[in-house]
């Protein structure tokens, strides 16, 4: 089973181990990206999260399909949420599910890393001081 | 022939609008359209070499397009 999902509303982790849940199963891997207090030295008060949806859910499912098939049989589910996210909200969420723990935990890494390189998702980061900044694109 | 340009984050701040509508000769391509947006560009607030997305896949710039064709331009990434 491969499901990726980009969405707006709260992500329950929890009900992404239960999705990829299965008894052919021994290993569930699971990644929660979660906001944090501060980047770079400079105190973050939260993030909001833009895409370029229709593309990037198109890359997400890819990137899902891409796992399952280089460490099959993977199960794979992942959400990326979109919109204004405060201190410790999960902004993305990965279960991977296999007989073994080595395909589920690489299989978990390898989509968490593909949505870093190309899935087209920005980030603003709101500070503390109230400014706000696109992450990465500082000069551009 | 007219191609849609999307802009996102950084760049959508940069052109203060999050599309613009560019009228090219047919056979143009990519780089016509990353030449033409340059020109545009507020104080030089586009790198010289974005990528580029065409109908939502990632495209290299001697891709040529074609008239109704979604061009978008695409800002360092940051999900996760």
């Amino acid at each position: 089973m491969i499901r990726a999902a980009l969405v707006s509303h709260p992500i329950d982790v929890g009900a992404l181990i239960a999705e990829v849940a299965d008894i052919s199963t021994g290993a569930t891997a699971v990644f929660a990206g979660t906001v944090r207090d501060a980047n770079e030295g400079r105190p973050v008060s939260g993030i909001e999260y833009t895409a370029y949806a229709t593309m990037a859910e198109r890359e997400l499912l890819r990137i899902a399909q891409e796992a399952a098939r280089q460490f099959a049989p993977l199960r794979v589910v992942v959400e990326h949420r979109l919109g204004s996210l405060e201190l410790g909200d999960v902004s993305v969420g990965i279960a991977t599910a296999h007989a073994h723990r080595g395909p589920a935990i690489e299989g978990m890494r390898f989509v968490i890393e593909e949505i870093k390189r190309r899935v087209p998702i920005w980030k603003r980061e709101c500070y503390v001081d109230g400014t706000r900044e696109w992450v990465n694109q500082v000069g551009v | 022939m007219t191609v849609t340009v999307l802009l996102f984050a950084s760049f959508a701040d940069a052109f203060g609008r999050s599309s613009v509508e560019l009228t090219l000769d047919s056979g143009a391509t990519v780089a016509d359209v990353v030449d033409q947006l340059s020109t545009l560009a507020p104080d030089d607030r586009l790198p010289p070499r974005p990528l580029v997305a065409v109908n939502a896949e990632y495209a290299e710039y001697d891709v040529r397009l074609n008239s109704g064709d979604e061009v978008a331009l695409i800002p360092p990434v940051a999900g996760g």
